[in-house]
């Protein structure tokens, strides 16, 4: 198992290495200079400009000096912003990010494979039909379409719930809820075939043949071995709640990562653009990781199938 | 039980044994692909799927010719006019007709969708199938760096590669998007294929050909492709939909096809602007359109891997 | 002799797409107490759904039961509630399954498994069903059950999976234990201990078995009565000597020739039954066994015989047991 868990660490660093060496190579094919916009920047300014962000220097040591500063954490200055480094702006974005993000996720968790649960063992009744409806609407429904339709039939109508904004938990509530249902409905329906596949297997059975509840059964024996495939993919589903963000801070005006994330994209602000996607990057990775090993532990059968290869 | 028959000697003579039929199937005999749409066609939801993209796709093709309106003309003295008889989905702030516009944004998501679900599936196929009939060590190799590849954030790849292509000075055109999108995309595929090709490779059907002299291409040609056939299908139809999802977010993002062109997520974007004062519309249909899409397309995969599952063969 | 469990006029069938299946047409039979019974056939011949019939485990639908009674100390089982049933099963009738190394909760210690079934029918409390699951363990000779209750099921071998599994069915004591084709999965040598392990525990605690298989050794080995089924119905019955020394169906004979044996001379080819059982989604009229029958006669094909008695314990159903049968035979060898 050790030499397992070391192997996922290092492909995890491959990775992330992998990311932070395309997003560099990226950010600077891009052709002209950072600066274009503010071309009738007098030529003293503009060489000092360059001097400061390192772009004077070849680009192998410019790579190498980046990657010696992502080591000691220092993501670099924000082209754009006098004021603020990249790290600030992640500092401060961030914590709002994931509070909204931590919310979405806890909504999905509960109730997408409570729903695919109770559609597989109803399955073609009508209880199916209703969660499996509700599951193809969140698949279907991008969440920035499920933000503004909530915003303009929700918010609008009920008047405690603000339309945008951060601060207080109730700003909470639209954003986390528009960026749930995809997940959630994801859950639910690979809960639901996992939970059929498991229903039909022999174990079942016997859990059946002790003559033990039928609450028990499915609780203790099918929905236990159904969550496993819906915990494996939890890393992917934390993946697709981070996009989500992207869109839903922009459509609730709400100050997090995703937001910064977008503005720097339509700024050109490359240092941000790197500094966020490495960023985002890192947290996917680690989240991956994490989901991997928490499945080692949730799975008995893993540890062993795993070291044998 | 009584038998309530006369018996006679003659019944007892030796019965003529030539017209027996020891193996004679009794159930009636279904062939592979005509049972698997005979069960497509009764999963209603998946039919209403695939009614709803062919109706798509027609109107992709036609709808922006049909109310007189081009999607680039632009009449100031009718801007966000709502919907009318006379334009039927309204005009944008600029006065141009939303329902050409619509159904050219429809043409392109459709488009960008299929052709994306494409070349992850040649490059998927060919990548994932290699890897299948390779040796173990580089099939190993060719995995390992499939996963590293798949663990890069998909969304935040495509972000970049627009970002750096639009400041190119080419916009996001629609190469780049479906350039971005396939260049992570292919995985899921390639994996899946892999995974087929390992399984079947050892199937008895494929030793046994093997054994008959089959070469590998010849095996992955005639055993293996076909078998592979129906999962790959389900993946494409699922793929679709993803990659019209993703261009919908990038359009969103303000990093989609440049105007006067348009795609769903660019018309959702420019709507949103709309939406703000009072002119919905301009968002609703849109949003509405690419939930359809997304819909059609995701209940047609569902309806299809149901169908291809051979388990649940009644 | 006690009757435990009386089967009478038994028909299951499975509603499908194409119509009915009738996977049990009629069967009718009884199990006495400390008896076994042995059910042998073709797989696909109503074995495995008569012993899940038992237990009322079938699912349902598509499975129905279309007609008779399952008594058991002689109340109909078909009639009882799940919550009934869910006082039965495991308690007084219990079920081993065929393969071991599905039949068990891979994510659940094996402690567990066994402590659950105790817990619900003994009311025992934790550290005393824990105590008990030792013991059970111990009874099936599970070496080191101390530890090995704090194992999960892939750690355990197949032999040793399907002790556990008994050892799950035995922990209340029950009356009937139906075992489904419980060594075919398993090595030769470890099929022959669990025979030998359901054996002694058959004499320690008393209770009768339903021993379902398609092999003769097991057969031999284990029981008093054999069953034989073809096509959904009960072709014949008998003691196990009657069944082994006088085969009188045409099915059963070729059955048991088709068991190699060592003595066979090198030359003499393995014998097998050719074709394959008639599918029951439409039943033939006649015998089912027409099609693949040596002696078949212009009677079997449409008419079903009845059963005749050999004795008091082994009947059949042929025609060739008919007077006319036999007249027409001994005709035709002179």
């Amino acid at each position: 198992m050790k030499r397992y868990l070391l192997k996922r660490l290092a492909m995890s660093i491959v990775t992330l290495w992998a990311v932070i060496t395309i997003t560099f190579i990226l950010m600077h094919s891009v052709p002209g200079n950072p600066f274009a916009a503010e071309s009738k920047m007098p030529k003293v300014v503009y060489e000092n400009l360059q001097k400061k962000y390192g772009l004077d220097k070849p680009l192998t040591e410019q790579y190498f000096i980046y990657l010696g500063n992502l080591l000691k954490g220092d993501l670099g200055d924000s082209m754009k912003s006098r004021v603020e480094t990249v790290n600030d702006m992640i500092e401060r974005g961030f914590p709002v990010s994931a509070r909204l993000g931590v919310q979405a996720l806890l909504i999905a968790i509960c109730f997408g494979p409570a729903l695919g649960a109770f559609a597989a063992l109803y399955q073609n009744k009508l209880p199916d039909y209703i969660s499996m409806i509700i599951a193809i609407i969140g698949i279907s429904v991008p969440s920035f379409i499920m933000g503004t339709v909530l915003i303009q039939f929700v918010a609008r109508n009920v008047d405690w719930l603000p339309i945008g904004g951060w601060g207080e938990f109730k700003h909470t509530i639209l954003p986390s809820f528009a960026m749930a249902l995809m997940p959630m409905a994801t859950m639910a329906r690979l809960m639901r075939s996992s939970m059929l596949e498991v229903l039909g297997q022999d174990y079942i059975k016997t859990a059946k043949s002790k003559g033990i509840t039928r609450a028990a059964v499915i609780l203790k024996h099918a929905v236990r071995n159904a969550i496993l495939p819906v915990i494996s993919v939890l890393g992917t589903t934390i993946s697709n709640l981070l996009v989500g963000s992207f869109v839903i801070e922009k459509i609730f005006g709400i100050p997090g990562l995703g937001m910064f994330f977008v503005k720097s994209i339509n700024n050109r602000d490359y240092t941000l653009i790197m500094g966020t996607t490495i960023f985002y990057a890192a947290i996917l990775i680690t989240m991956l990781l994490l989901v991997d090993i928490a499945y080692m532990f949730i799975d008995p059968r893993i540890k062993l199938t795993k070291e044998g290869r | 039980m009584k038998t309530e028959i006369q018996l006679t000697k003659d019944m007892f003579e030796k019965a003529d044994l030539s017209n027996r039929d020891a193996d004679k199937i009794r159930r009636p005999s279904i062939k592979y692909w005509p049972d698997v749409w005979r069960r497509l066609k009764q999963n209603k939801l998946a039919m209403i799927g695939l009614i709803i993209i062919i109706a798509m796709l027609i109107m992709s093709i036609i709808g922006t010719n049909i109310n007189g309106f081009e999607y680039y003309e632009q009449d100031y003295s009718k801007i966000n006019v709502h919907p009318n008889s006379e334009h039927w989905f309204g005009t944008d702030e600029l006065g141009r007709d939303l329902f050409s516009r619509t159904w050219l944004g429809a043409r392109y998501s459709l488009i960008i969708g299929v052709l994306a679900a494409a070349i992850d599936f040649i490059i998927g196929v060919l990548y994932g199938g290699i890897a299948g009939m390779a040796t173990r060590k580089v099939d190993a190799i060719m995995m390992r760096i499939a996963e590293v590849i798949y663990s890069v954030p998909y969304l935040l790849v495509v972000i970049l590669l627009s970002v750096v292509f639009s400041s190119a000075g080419a916009g996001t055109s629609m190469f780049v998007m479906i350039l971005a999108m396939s260049l992570t995309g292919w995985v899921p595929m390639a994996i899946l294929v892999r995974g087929q090709v390992l399984q079947l490779k050892e199937a008895e059907y494929s030793l046994a050909a093997e054994s008959l002299g089959a070469t590998k291409g010849w095996i992955l040609k005639k055993h293996i492709i076909p078998n592979t056939l129906g999962p790959i299908l389900v993946n494409i139809t699922l793929t679709i939909p993803r990659a019209i999802f993703s261009e919908a977010t990038l359009g969103f993002l303000g990093l989609g096809l440049q105007p006067p062109k348009s795609s769903l997520g660019t018309l959702a974007n420019e709507g949103l602007a709309g939406m703000t004062v009072g002119n919905s519309y301009q968002i609703v249909i849109p949003a509405l359109f690419i939930s359809l899409i997304m819909f059609a397309f995701n209940v047609l995969g569902d309806g299809l891997r149901d169908a291809l599952d051979p388990r649940l063969r009644k | 002799m006690e009757k435990v469990l009386e089967v009478k006029d038994l028909a299951v069938s499975f509603k499908t797409f194409f119509g009915e299946v009738e996977a049990v047409r009629k069967i009718s039979f009884d199990v006495g107490k400390k008896e076994t019974v042995a059910i042998v056939g073709e797989s696909g011949c109503g074995k495995s759904v008569t012993a899940n019939s038992i237990m009322k485990l079938l699912p349902m639908p598509p499975a129905f039961y279309k007609g008779g009674e399952i008594l058991f100390n002689g109340e109909d089982i078909i009639k009882k509630t799940e919550k009934e049933m869910q006082e039965i099963r495991g308690n007084q009738i219990s079920m081993v399954f065929q393969d071991p190394m599905t039949s068990l909760n891979p994510t659940m210690k094996i402690g567990k498994q066994i402590v659950e079934g105790i817990i619900k029918h003994q009311g025992l409390s934790k550290e005393e069903a824990r105590k008990k699951a030792i013991e059970m363990l111990e009874l099936v000779s599970v070496p080191q059950p101390e530890k090995r209750i704090n194992q999960y099921p892939h750690e355990f071998s197949g032999g040793m999976r399907q002790r556990v599994m008994i050892a799950l069915a035995m922990v209340s004591n029950p009356k009937l234990l139906i075992a489904d084709e419980p060594t075919t999965a398993l090595d030769v040598t470890v099929q022959a201990q669990i025979l030998d392990l359901m054996k002694k525990l058959q004499e320690k605690l008393d209770m009768s078995i339903i021993i379902i298989t398609h092999d003769l050794g097991v057969v031999a080995d284990m029981s008093d009565k054999v069953i034989v089924m073809y096509a959904g119905q009960i072709v014949e019955q008998g003691l196990a000597d009657e069944i082994f020394k006088n085969p009188k169906h045409p099915y059963t004979q070729k059955l048991l020739a088709s068991v190699p044996r060592l003595d066979m001379d090198r030359k003499e080819s393995i014998h097998y039954i050719e074709g394959t059982p008639p599918d029951l989604y439409i039943p033939p009229k006649g015998c089912p066994f027409y099609d693949r029958c040596d002696f078949a006669m212009k009677v079997c094909k449409d008419n079903m015989p009845d059963a005749e008695n050999h004795s008091k314990s082994h009947y059949s159903r042929c025609w060739l047991n008919h007077p006319y049968a036999k007249a027409a035979n001994e005709g035709s060898e002179k």
